[in-house]
């Protein structure tokens, strides 16, 4: 069990040693977003501009102007919450590579509650154009983006989480941008569960107990929401014939909207979506509370998955 | 209203403190730093200064567990409920909500943003006085400064802003992190009232508040000069203690200190 934060935090201090031109800047969360490391060995090329987002984010375009690939980083309510319209200006509409780094996404922040839950920033993120979208699922996959982010010359954005979660890929798997993997192969499937994020560790144990009764699954790692892979998903959809989505955040707009429009357009199949249904989210003193309560859990996956499956013969 | 005593205000103002203590350790989170700094000025407020027609914006809504604690005191609501502090389902959460709990005015938390909606409010309840808790650290948000300008330019001499000075944030002191540099010149250039006291000090608060009503052109600004944690030695000053909860044996020591 590590956290994804952590895993951005590793990558980003080796980046810093590989790559001169990585600068990093937060909003007073160097700690919590765990870029303290690469502050406190790389001082000349970190930036601290207080709790001021809507600064960091186009001071970092600034920078990028200027031919660095900065890193900003606060917690995803923040940025991209309060800085939408300064990275749609001046990240992406400039085209310059700021890269927005949201922590403590989904319901990661349990105890501090509404405001600082973050249950849209996919939404946010992914209908600006020129914009890339990453949201991996555990502590390795997020070090891979972290470097594949720095590395695309693009403005993007990567969705981390707070807490410790299962490690669900190899440090020598694959990772390209925009190219889902496949986590678990069912056999003869009857479904494609598609996730996003930590919970996917939800998604998997669901894909596990539904073999054991007989209904084979396949589950896709979408950890980039933009560029979508289209290939991936509308090949197993035409295997399966029925779709279910799951996300930490909004169903509006989120991961499982981006995928029905995808097979909305190429191959139509029954789709059920788990995520946040249209509920600001609220304190707990336990994130997995709030999973069970706002029904993103294995139980809901599999709820999901049978009801899918009976709408195919509709 | 009665006027209590200054050692009566004093009496309240060390349950409060024990309360946001017990909160925060039985929550395992929370923030006590800002909490501690900001007691006087919310036990001023509630059990000395606002009349029932008067409004309270919390702006720095993660030292709610102050303003919850002072709620209860009052007896605004059920002193029980304290003990359920970010617990699911609960009305007092990690940060405090409008729509939660009666008696909050505004959703806060994201910083920057309290001055602005009690600008909002005093701009247009001309004929009720607005008191608006902002903290120094805040200032680094550019909707907070929006706020200063509107305020001004509109004469919100209704509009009482109190910041509570604990010169502490997040990750070190606001000195490190992003220096305000002359404060209350950077307040006064922008045609604001200001004053300047010891925000533990009950009588300067009421008596900063008076001359706060008296004001007849602007708004005013009354920069509270406070101690980060206050009471609780281990606690005072150190950054820290923004966002952590007490163990076990930092309680006891405490709630000892706070006898």
């Amino acid at each position: 069990m590590k956290s994804t934060r952590d895993g951005f935090g590793e990558a980003l201090v080796e980046l810093g040693s590989t790559n001169p031109d990585v600068v990093v800047l937060t909003a007073d969360l160097a700690d919590s977003t765990r870029v303290k490391d690469f502050a406190d060995k790389f001082p000349d090329r970190f930036f601290q501009v207080g709790v001021a987002e809507q600064g960091l984010v186009t001071i970092a375009a600034g920078m990028a102007e200027a031919g660095k690939i900065p890193f900003t980083t606060s917690y995803a309510v923040f940025s991209p919450g309060r800085t939408w319209e300064q990275i749609k200006v001046t990240a992406a509409l400039n085209d310059v590579p700021v890269k927005i780094v949201g922590a403590h996404a989904g319901f990661g922040a349990s105890m501090y509650g509404a405001t600082h839950e973050s249950l849209e920033d996919i939404a946010l993120m992914r209908i600006i154009p020129n914009m890339i979208v990453v949201s991996p699922c555990d502590y390795e996959e997020a070090k891979k983006a972290t470097v594949a982010v720095a590395n695309n010359g693009k403005p993007s954005y990567i969705r981390l989480a707070r807490q410790d979660s299962p490690i669900l890929t190899k440090p020598d798997g694959k990772f390209g941008i925009g190219k889902a993997n496949i986590l678990y192969e069912g056999k003869n499937p009857q479904v494609v569960i598609v996730g996003t994020g930590p919970v996917l560790s939800e998604a998997l144990e669901a894909a596990r107990e539904l073999e054991e009764n007989g209904i084979g699954a396949i589950v896709i790692n979408l950890h980039t929401i933009k560029p979508i892979d289209e290939q991936t998903l509308v090949h197993w959809a035409k295997i399966a014939g029925a779709v279910v989505t799951v996300e930490e955040h909004q169903i509006m707009g989120g991961m499982g909207s981006a995928v029905a429009e995808v097979l909305s357009r190429n191959f139509p199949v029954p789709m059920e979506f788990i995520g946040v249904k249209d509920l600001f989210g609220e304190s707990s003193r336990d994130y997995n509370e709030l999973w069970k309560k706002f029904g993103l859990k294995k139980e809901n996956i599999i709820e999901a998955v049978k009801k899918v499956i009976t709408r195919k013969n509709i | 209203m009665t006027k209590l005593s200054p050692s009566e205000l004093q009496e309240i103002a060390k349950k409060v403190r024990r309360d946001i203590v017990e909160m925060i350790y039985k929550a395992g989170s929370g923030h006590p730093g800002g909490s501690l700094s900001s007691v006087e000025i919310m036990v001023a407020l509630y059990f000395g200064i606002m009349e029932d027609a008067d409004h309270f914006f919390l702006s720095n809504g993660h030292v709610c567990p102050a303003l919850y604690a002072v709620m209860a005191e009052k007896g605004l609501i059920d002193k029980n409920l304290l003990s359920t502090y970010t617990e699911i389902g609960s009305t007092l959460q990690g940060h405090p909500e409008r729509t939660k709990l009666k008696g909050i005015e505004n959703t806060s938390g994201p910083l920057g943003l309290g001055l602005a909606q009690a600008a909002g409010y005093a701009a247009i309840k001309k004929d009720t006085f607005v008191f608006c808790e902002t903290s120094d650290a805040e200032h680094d948000e550019g909707n907070h400064w929006e706020a200063v300008m509107f305020a001004a330019k509109y004469k919100l001499n209704n509009l009482i802003q109190i910041i509570d000075r604990n010169r502490i944030q997040i990750e070190g002191t606001v000195e490190e992190i992003m220096p305000l540099g002359n404060l209350i010149g950077r307040y006064k250039s922008f045609n604001w009232n200001v004053i300047e006291i010891d925000g533990h000090n009950f009588n300067e608060i009421f008596e900063a508040v008076e001359r706060a009503k008296k004001e007849i052109k602007y708004p005013t600004v009354i920069v509270a000069n406070t101690v980060f944690g206050r009471n609780v030695s281990f606690m005072e000053g150190n950054p820290n203690w923004h966002a952590k909860a007490p163990n076990e044996l930092e309680y006891k020591k405490a709630m000892e200190e706070l006898k």
